[in-house]
């Protein structure tokens, strides 16, 4: 019973007391970069949260077995395994999605939400915990995504699921049944689509997660010139600490 | 490779197409380094010189993989060519350039796990750039980033002495600063065409 308790602790935790978008501030680049339409969102999440699971269970698993001087290349060559598996099922089965998310896919070698979750959980905890614990951080990342991704659509073009066909790819015809998003706005303010939008959209978003973790009593999401990077622990945290030091 | 193609490259890659400022890679040093400008300096140096390596060695690299129908391992073998480079370099740098070591050793390890070197080096391959053209994308690509660290390092320093409310301070008022030097650079669009075309 206590096991299983703790499992829903490690799930929950990443939805919304430790969620890696809005609390700590990992995985930026694809979130904003993403986030133009709730289509490519997520599309983005489910391979990132695939991708987070699958190595996190690896590394777990492995965790005895890699020396530790060595574990952060180890790391990365494994999630960069998994990253191209992911990348070929999207290449083959979901093209337009594929298309969308260019560059991005690839990335998510280098997303720090992986990484660190390699390198703050997984490599400590049995393999069923890790699991868990990679489900609930990607779901909440593919949250974080889609209340991103509804806010800028919805302003920037006046849409709903644009394009939701793409998503299933092949399948797309026979599940959605001809629905392929719906037009709200006819003027949409374009600017919410643009880079601009983005972070302005992602600066209001944490605004209100720390307002609601002030009336809870959290400590505020920040973001520091070392602290909050997965390899911290391998650097001297040569940065912050130069900061100090220059002033 | 004309001189007028390897400005329209240049200019695209710093100013229309920003690294950090409309493609959003790089964005955790961009936040998390730019708080200073002298700090933001030796990072954006550091990137750029990291950047420009990068590419220089994974180009070979990925013309034999395609040339041997290995394309699919372009990702894992990039990402560890980078990560082992950053090393080599660091200790090549440690060892005989002591000056070098000192301005840009401690921005290093946090290169590795940058997207924009391995955005760049992804990006040169999906435009299917000539070499040469490789180093000049990737140059306008880091002096793109050192261009928006510095302007966004000036920024923040006026943003603190700023009277803000309180949920928005920190962070939420560096992104929505972030915004307004990203609306900026919106001005710069069509311009690189407008020249050369």
């Amino acid at each position: 019973m206590a096991e299983k308790c703790s499992l829903k602790k490690e799930f929950t935790k990443g939805l919304l007391k430790e969620n890696p978008v809005l609390r700590l501030v990992l995985g930026t680049c694809p979130t904003l970069a993403t986030s133009t339409s709730m289509v490519n969102a997520i599309g983005m999440g489910i391979a990132a949260t695939i991708v987070l699971v699958c190595s996190n269970i690896a590394i777990s698993a492995l965790r005895k077995v890699i020396p530790d001087k060595v574990r952060i290349p180890a790391y990365i060559v494994i999630i960069a395994s998994f990253v191209t598996i992911v990348q070929m099922l999207v290449k083959a089965f979901v093209p337009a999605l594929d298309a969308a998310l260019g560059v991005f896919l690839p990335l998510i070698v280098v997303n720090c939400i992986i990484l660190g979750r390699a390198e703050a959980f997984a490599n400590k905890n049995p393999v069923i915990a890790s699991a868990v614990d990679g489900l609930g951080m990607g779901i909440g990342f593919t949250a974080a995504l889609f209340c991103m991704a509804l806010v800028r659509e919805f302003l920037g073009n006046g849409t709903l699921f644009s394009g939701a066909q793409s998503l299933l790819g092949v399948f797309g015809e026979d599940v959605l049944g001809g629905f392929n998003g719906v037009t709200i706005l006819n003027t949409p303010m374009t600017i919410f689509i643009l880079p601009a939008g983005g972070f302005f959209v992602f600066g209001v978003l944490i605004a209100l997660a720390n307002k609601i973790s002030e009336k809870k009593k959290l400590p505020k999401a920040v973001l520091h010139g070392c602290e909050s990077c997965p390899l911290a622990s391998t650097c001297s945290k040569a940065v912050s600490e130069s900061e100090d030091k220059k002033i | 490779m004309t001189p007028a193609q390897i400005f329209s490259v240049l200019l695209t890659a710093i100013l229309t197409e920003n690294f950090v400022l409309s493609k959003f890679l790089g964005i955790c040093p961009f936040l998390g380094v730019s708080k200073k400008v002298n700090t933001a300096m030796g990072m954006s140096v550091a990137v750029i010189f990291v950047m420009l390596i990068s590419t220089a060695v994974t180009y070979p690299i990925n013309s034999f993989l395609t040339n041997h129908d290995l394309g699919y391992l372009q990702t894992i073998v990039c990402i560890l060519v980078i990560a082992a480079l950053v090393q080599l370099v660091e200790i090549v740098l440690k060892k005989y350039i002591k000056s070098l070591y000192n301005a840009l050793g401690i921005y290093l390890p946090l290169i590795t796990t940058n997207c924009a070197v391995l955005g760049v080096v992804l990006l040169n391959f999906d435009n299917g750039y000539s070499f040469g053209m490789s180093m000049v994308n990737t140059l306008g690509a880091g002096i793109g980033f050192m261009v928006a660290m510095l302007i966004f390092a000036g920024v923040r320093s006026r943003l603190e002495t700023a009277d803000i409310p309180e949920s928005l301070k920190g962070l939420p008022s560096t992104l929505i600063a972030a915004a307004l030097t990203s609306v900026s650079f919106l001005g710069f669009s069509g311009v690189v065409d407008g020249i050369f075309n």
